[in-house]
């Protein structure tokens, strides 16, 4: 067995909790070498040598890997990737988007969004926005895996992995970065926050989701949004939390004007304590929720932003 | 310029997911089965495509039972030109792998040469998120995943993707393979009239086989099982209390 993780990294910066997540879920099999490929390397290598069962840290800087777009992966690094029998990378757009043309340039299947690892070849993933999970076995001779980040925790950074420069002199001639519109703010990552305050449709415009924000800020919160407040242009669709969005588990999900539809509920119902606040007793989000508020969002979000 | 687009046949949207009891899979026995959403769209934008004059021709593409011909049925309403059904299975029950459909549409497009194939991210029923990038792989074509933009030029797509964090745009080479994403566009409903028309639109059958692919299948489903399900909790009486309980949490 010998397994790779792709470090997620956007233009030098390290995604640290989705790639130390992915290493806990891989490490399940053994220990691992990280492919650190990025224009800068060097504050990336660093952070991911200290992750526990990190072995080898291959490093290779390049300004192809800047934007981490799929070519550059697939067209450059068939050959190292090809050596390995499991190569883990997190289910964000990040490996969303390039492991799976990995997969078919190998003409292996991918596993994508992995839950659970049960054995070298045996995985659990959900399935049908998590109504149903599945338990699959690869007879592939490189497993391709996906990972849930949000079902493992991160490693403790006790490792001190060596790192391998590694060099690769092919180009992508297929796509071109034009650019990056990313939204800035001081609050914590959506998928890794421990609080999330999320709102629904029930809110009825963008600016009212001034509302949610507050109550997050208040919080220290990240904010979410179902698929419908999406769809209705409240919130950005990077805010989406359910099956076509993000999946989180933080301790506590707020949903706030949230009907809790099954699309919803896929990406929040492994939050430990969720709070629901919705003037429809018959929601389905007070079946998930643990305390759950019959009230006008209106006149509930401001009070409590007040009284915490 | 031709655009293919395949559209899988899925248990609607609408209709909750229920477990076989022998924990074999999920139970697709006289449901409701309609076009995968995200397919949708991505028909829909080829149809605007279209419609501003930069394509000439769309071919839609289902994989899978022969009632799959009903969804072409709709593409072709929504405004496909002709179809493909590529029956693949007797059995509703087995989902043919996002590699092997990769495969098939590989080969079709070799046959027809789109310069654009414009598919869904991912299919609601197995949630892979992969025949897109495999199928792009296969063909060694440009790909461009979750796309909420596109922009057509001659030898170029503009594409603006939904990444982690916000938007990324980028230009992929002509011919090249797009996933759609949700907020993409609104995908119209088929007008009676065009209802209609649409069956008098060409769909061909044919067979992997014909094709020259084989089927695989490299992931075996050893077992399907309900989620660990959540128990409901207390429904509390006013702001006072769930301030409390929001404390207790964020505080310990």
């Amino acid at each position: 067995m010998k397994i790779l993780v792709l470090a997620e990294i956007n233009d030098g910066e390290l995604a640290e909790d989705q790639t130390s997540k992915t290493v806990s879920a891989a490490a399940k099999l053994g220990k691992v070498e990280v492919l650190c490929a990025s224009n800068q390397c060097s504050d990336a290598s660093k952070k991911i040598a200290k992750m526990e069962n990190v072995e080898n840290v291959l490093v290779l800087e390049d300004d192809l890997f800047a934007q981490s777009l799929a070519e550059s992966y697939s067209e450059t690094l068939m050959d190292t990737i090809r050596s390995y029998s499991h190569v883990f990378a997190p289910s964000s757009s990040f490996g969303k988007n390039i492991l799976p043309r990995i997969a078919g340039m190998l003409d292996v299947m991918i596993i994508s969004d992995v839950s659970k690892v049960i054995s070298e070849d045996t995985f659990e993933r959900p399935v049908y926005a998590g109504n149903a999970i599945q338990t699959v076995q690869s007879i592939d001779k490189v497993k391709l895996i996906s990972v849930r980040t949000s079902n493992f925790d991160a490693v403790p950074l006790t490792g001190s992995a060596n790192l391998k420069k590694i060099e690769c002199n092919t180009k992508n001639s297929l796509t071109t970065f034009i650019e990056n519109k990313i939204q800035t703010n001081d609050r914590p990552e959506l998928t890794s926050a421990k609080v999330v305050v999320s709102g629904g449709r029930g809110v009825g415009s963008k600016e009212n989701f001034e509302i949610i924000e507050g109550l997050a800020d208040k919080l220290g919160a990240a904010v979410g949004a179902s698929r419908a407040a999406v769809d209705s242009g409240f919130a950005p669709n990077d805010w989406q939390v359910g099956q076509t969005g993000k999946v989180v588990a933080p301790d506590l999900y707020v949903a706030v004007g949230i009907s809790g539809a099954i699309q919803h509920l896929a990406g929040m119902k492994d939050s430990k304590v969720i709070v629901a606040i919705n003037k429809d007793e018959e929601a389905p989000i007070f079946q998930v929720a643990d305390f759950g508020l019959v009230d006008d969002l209106f006149k509930v979000v401001p009070e409590i932003e007040k009284k915490i | 310029m031709k655009i293919l687009v395949p559209v899988k046949r899925v248990l609607d949207y609408n209709v909750k997911a229920r477990v076989k009891a022998d924990g074999s899979g999920i139970d697709l026995a006289n449901v409701k089965m309609s076009m995968n959403p995200f397919d949708e769209i991505a028909l829909e934008e080829a149809i605007r495509i279209k419609e501003k004059g930069n394509a000439e021709e769309i071919i839609a593409v289902s994989i899978g039972v022969q009632q799959n011909q009903e969804t072409l049925r709709t593409a072709l309403a929504m405004g496909a030109d002709r179809a493909i059904l590529v029956v693949a299975t007797d059995d509703v029950h087995n989902d043919i792998e996002p590699l092997t459909v990769a495969n098939i549409l590989a080969a079709i497009a070799l046959k027809e040469g789109p310069s654009l194939i414009l598919c869904g991210k991912q299919a609601i029923d197995n949630d892979f998120n992969a025949t897109a990038q495999m199928l792009s792989a296969k063909l060694k074509w440009s790909q461009a995943t979750f796309a909420s933009e596109i922009e057509v030029n001659k030898d170029i797509v503009r594409v603006t993707r939904e990444v982690d964090g916000g938007l990324q745009t980028i230009d992929a080479k002509v011919p090249a393979v797009v996933s759609v994403d949700l907020r993409l566009n609104e995908p119209r409903y088929a007008s009676l009239p065009n209802i209609m028309k649409a069956k008098r639109k060409p769909l061909e059958e044919i067979s992997p086989a014909d094709l020259g692919v084989e089927m695989t299948q490299r992931l075996k489903v050893i077992k399907t099982k309900e989620p660990d399900s959540r128990e409901a909790g207390v429904i509390l009486e006013n702001i006072d209390q769930l301030v409390e309980k929001i404390q207790e949490t964020v505080g310990g």
